[in-house]
């Protein structure tokens, strides 16, 4: 089939549910009161001519091409901005009508360039077809003053504006307001000299507030803002729907391509985690794929002083099936683990732990969650009874009141972010929902156009339970609690013992006041609107969860929920924001080494049995090692084997200088990545990865929901990621024979309760699967705990304010915390090689002006961050965002090495990184510290590659 | 820092953080047996009691009986 964009309908989907009957052109059609005549006409395929209209942005009647005729109404109402009335008798096409259009179209065509052949929406244009579809063979008025020959405006990376082909519909405007929320865009002065300007008049598109999320791009019906590269390729031929492979949104896509290229990423309109938005990285930051520097073939060496040398794949698997055999034989199966990536598809995850307990004989298999939702794991299954957020995406557009503790939606979860402001700004004639930010930096969302947080509680560092406690102080003692909700789901005693706890003056936001550093009236404040607000849904991030207390803060979340009763339906709940896109499902698919698939403990017998019978094999009963553990024992001599898919821990762990000890003191390191990354410069092995565009497969987002992954080209690298953990496993001699990821998918089903009816034939008909889907919920889960916790009954836990051990003090007397920026992904393997480094060349530190100018240190100085773990040199952002006392950069860039800063402590459950709070001083600085120096050259030495020779 | 060290800290702050727990000992030995490899679990339980808490001290004492 030939491309065809997504149908449009013209104007969004009415929700209500009475149900209305008219007659279009002398066919009945029946749809949702509230449904506008043009949506209508689309649904029985009637096309009525459009340009202003479009399906994702509320009617707005400006183009008067979309005129209709409706039997006893004067005039020509226009269909897009006229509700269906029950009884209605529309004709969409008359010879008044045809002539109306005709001209209003001869006057857009007067003023635009007529070089179709050469445009680059040739083919995929609306004001073309609509030209088609009026009828128009002429136009009549001479070229007098028009808006051609203006200068286009190229300055972004992926999409170019071209005003003179613009016919200030402002659908772009509209977007950038409606589905985006950032309302950048503007349509400068009037009437005639009406023109879409990026900001200000001075600002280029790149200069502007604009965040390339590309909503404009999609809106427009013209070729006035395109896609670089339909400029550079041509027009898709066909489209396949797939799975954005960076955050915990999950956005589903359709992948245009023409041949096995890619043309564009087009964010799917039917996707229910994006409803057709995207972000700059999803939409645009894909280029990596294809990067010079991305590795193709496999390699080995002996030692990580050598010289990478390019070897056949069998040569690989077989060096690398013979060091593990080897160190089996001599130190036992315990010094055998592995690493599963949250970047990989569920199916991979499963294999790569299936490979370590089934194949190494250990329970050594941990994944990256282990540094940022590890907690969450901990916290909600002990208070709830499973890992997992409670509530879909949507359920926000039901909130009242939204509480944002350590989480930075609009850089780190930006799609999700554009739901969440359209709520915060109002919507559909309900007031907005309230805002609670509980963050030590004035995040975005604290301040942005028409969303203003109510209250923003600039906590110090880690003290995270202290204001949750001291809410709570607040819910309990003046009587907000919701007692009915409480007797009825949770344990009362253990209620009325965290209740006690809670309700201690030394609990009160007065007490705790010196400790939080955040007044304890607006602590009071946030409590009392959380509690009687309405329905109140919490969303948090790794600002809670990477810290000492990383799961105590999670049970303390999960308290003030159940507390107050937002649990159980629409628009209440605990919402964990998941950082890579698979981080749920890596967590699902038993990652951690004390769980098998859907979080059931290796101990547990029953669920060992199933295992054990499916693979033929006994296992340890025992919990596996964790990251830190394995690094730990590495320098200890008892682990000396690990098998790392799609992960860099050398960048993305604590601590750096003990990750580089551990993994220098292990015998055999196997990294199975895209590019060399950090960790490889202390690798024996490198098994060339596939790129999410290569493969089939899930990804399990933030809400739980199961989408496709689907293959749109041929691996590089010759071989899918599952493949490849095939491929070693079956070196080792275990007889693997997958000849699908629905294979593996059959087989996580057989084993896994909650995903007992998850197929890919399922999901390929249904679109996605938000899990449980079982007997008890054949159609999945929207939202959990609904009519009771899964758990049986809710569980109160009492949560003391422990502080950290690590301390500020006279030579480290600020506190660092880290974060990420919105073009920017993780440790920046994908986005910074693309063009999204614009946006992002280097990490910066924010200092506050006070103790800037305490240090004589100027905006953009070069300065030295120091810890008592290490120090590096980056350049200094003096901005009033944090608080005097605090500092923040991102971790994004390996020359900058943040983590060569954060300490090992952990959090105490989960030994989760406490990378959110490290005492640091910052001095001026004028180059790289002995780290950056020593790890530029070691790396450079580390990287250096000696082809195969050529077969002759 | 060694591993043993880690090990302290890690027992010292499981028990701080389960001190209301009824029994805060066999709480935190049973966390203990729940997230620790055994090589862990074996090396706390040889290791002399110095720098662990009471709390912690008494549950690898638990670790030891189970």
């Amino acid at each position: 089939m030939t491309y065809q964009p997504q149908k449009d309908f013209g104007t969004p989907a009415a929700s209500a549910d009475e149900q209305v009957t008219l007659t279009i052109d002398g066919r009945a059609v029946t749809v949702p009161a509230g449904t506008s005549v043009m949506r209508a006409a689309t649904e029985i395929e009637t096309s009525i001519p459009k340009l202003c209209a479009t399906d994702s942005l509320e009617s707005f009647g400006s183009c008067r091409l979309c005129l209709v005729e409706i039997d006893g109404r004067r005039g020509t109402p226009a269909s897009c901005t006229t509700p269906v009335e029950p009884g209605m008798v529309v004709h969409t096409q008359t010879p008044r009508l045809q002539k109306l259009r005709k001209g209003v179209m001869e006057l857009y065509i007067s003023d635009h360039p007529l070089d179709c052949l050469t445009c680059a929406a040739n083919g995929d244009c609306e004001l073309q077809d609509q030209a088609g579809a009026v009828g128009l063979r002429d136009v009549r008025y001479p070229v007098a003053a028009t808006h051609l020959g203006q200068t286009k405006d190229h300055s972004n990376p992926y999409f170019d504006f071209d005003p003179s082909k613009c016919i200030v519909c402002s659908r772009c405007v509209r977007a950038c307001d409606e589905v985006q929320g950032t309302l950048a865009l503007t349509v400068e002065a009037r009437g005639f000299d009406s023109k879409i300007s990026a900001g200000l008049a001075t600002d280029n598109f790149m200069g502007s507030e604009c965040v390339s999320c590309g909503a404009c791009v999609q809106a427009c019906p013209t070729a006035t803002l395109v896609e670089k590269k339909v400029v550079e390729i041509g027009t898709p031929d066909r489209a396949v729907i797939t799975t954005c492979a960076y955050c915990g949104v999950g956005c589903a896509f359709r992948a245009e391509m023409r041949g096995e290229q890619l043309v564009r990423m087009v964010p799917w309109k039917d996707g229910k985690a994006n409803h057709g938005h995207s972000c700059v990285k999803g939409r645009f930051a894909w280029g990596y794929a294809h990067h010079g520097e991305r590795v193709t073939a496999p390699m080995i060496r002996e030692s990580i002083d050598q010289p990478w040398r390019e070897v056949s794949w069998d040569d690989a698997l077989s060096f690398a099936a013979d060091k593990l055999r080897a160190i089996r034989a001599t130190h036992g199966p315990a010094a055998l683990g592995g690493i599963t990536s949250s970047r990989c598809t569920n199916e991979e995850t499963f294999l790569v732990q299936k490979l370590v307990r089934a194949g190494f004989g250990s329970n050594n298999v941990d994944t990256c969650a282990r540094v940022c939702h590890s907690p969450t794991g901990y916290g909600l299954k002990t208070t709830f009874g499973t890992s997992a957020g409670t509530q879909d995406f949507d359920s926000v557009d039901d909130s009242d009141v939204i509480l944002v503790i350590g989480a930075n939606p609009t850089d780190a979860h930006p799609v999700f972010a554009s739901r969440m402001k359209r709520r915060l700004r109002g919507q559909d004639g309900r007031p907005p929902a309230r805002l609670i930010v509980i963050d030590p930096r004035r995040i975005d969302l604290v301040r942005s156009p028409h969303v203003t947080a109510d209250h923003h509680l600039a906590l110090r560092p880690g003290t995270n339970v202290a204001v949750l406690t001291a809410m709570a102080h607040v819910i309990v003692t003046e009587g907000l609690a919701d007692e009915a909700f409480i007797r009825e789901r949770c344990d009362w005693d253990e209620y009325q013992h965290w209740a006690d706890f809670v309700s201690t003056s030394a609990n009160s936001p007065e007490a705790l006041e010196p400790v939080t550093q955040v007044p304890a009236d607006s602590i009071r404040a946030a409590a009392r609107l959380y509690a009687t607000g309405g329905n109140a849904a919490i969303y948090y991030g790794l600002g809670v969860t990477e810290h000492s207390q990383g799961s105590s803060t999670v049970m303390a979340i999960a308290n003030l929920a159940m507390a107050t009763g937002n649990i159980g339906r629409r628009g209440v709940g605990v919402n964990p924001l998941r950082g890579q896109n698979n981080v749920q499902g890596a967590c699902d698919m038993g990652s951690f080494p004390h769980e098998l698939s859907g979080y059931r403990h290796v101990s547990d017998e029953a669920a060992r049995a199933l295992f054990e019978a499916e693979w033929s094999v006994i296992l340890d009963a025992e919990p596996g090692l964790r990251i830190p553990n394995m690094l730990d024992a590495a320098i200890d001599g008892t682990f000396k084997a690990l098998y790392i898919q799609g992960e860099d821990i050398l960048q993305s762990d604590p601590n750096t200088h003990h990750v580089a000890a551990g993994l220098a003191a292990m015998e055999c390191v196997i990294v199975h990545d895209l590019f060399l990354n950090e960790t490889a410069n202390y690798a024996h092995v490198f098994l060339p990865g596939s790129t999410f565009l290569e493969k089939d497969g899930t990804f399990t987002n933030a809400e739980r929901r199961i989408q496709l992954v689907r293959k749109v080209m041929t691996p590089l690298n010759g071989m899918e990621d599952w493949q490849v953990t095939q491929a070693l496993a079956n070196a080792l001699d275990l007889g693997w024979n997958y000849t699908h990821p629905s294979e593996i998918m059959d087989e996580i089903a057989r084993l896994t309760p909650t995903f007992a009816g998850v197929s890919f034939s399922r999901l390929d008909e249904e679109g996605s699967l938000q899990w449980p889907v079982n007997d008890a919920a054949p159609n999945g889960s929207p939202i959990m705990h609904i009519d009771g916790f899964v758990r049986g009954k809710g569980k109160f836990v009492v949560t003391d304010y422990v502080p950290t051990d690590e301390k500020t003090g006279p030579r480290f007397p600020l506190l660092l915390t880290t974060g990420r920026i919105l073009s920017q992904y993780n440790v920046g393997a994908q986005t910074r090689r693309t063009e999204n480094s614009r946006w992002h060349e280097g990490d910066v530190l924010e200092i506050h002006p006070a103790d800037a100018e305490d240090r004589g240190i100027r905006n953009g100085d070069w300065i030295k961050l120091a810890s008592r773990t290490g120090a590096t040199s980056l350049q200094a952002l003096v901005t009033d965002r944090v608080a005097p006392g605090v500092v923040y950069t991102t971790f994004h860039h390996p020359d900058t090495q943040a983590n060569v800063v954060t300490t090992d402590y952990s959090d105490w459950a989960t030994n989760c990184p406490e990378y959110k709070v490290t005492a640091v001083q910052v001095t001026a600085s004028n180059g790289p510290t002995e780290w950056q120096r020593d790890y530029d050259a070691f790396s450079k030495k580390s990287r250096h590659i000696v082809p195969a020779e050529a077969a002759e | 820092m060694s591993t043993t060290d880690t090990l302290i800290r890690m027992a010292n702050q499981i028990a701080a953080n389960l001190g209301h727990e009824d029994d805060p000992a066999s709480a935190t030995a049973e966390h203990i047996r729940q997230f620790w490899d055994p090589r862990m679990k074996a090396a706390i339980r040889a290791h002399d009691g110095t720098g662990l808490s009471p709390v912690a001290a008494r549950a690898v004492a638990h670790l030891a009986q189970a």
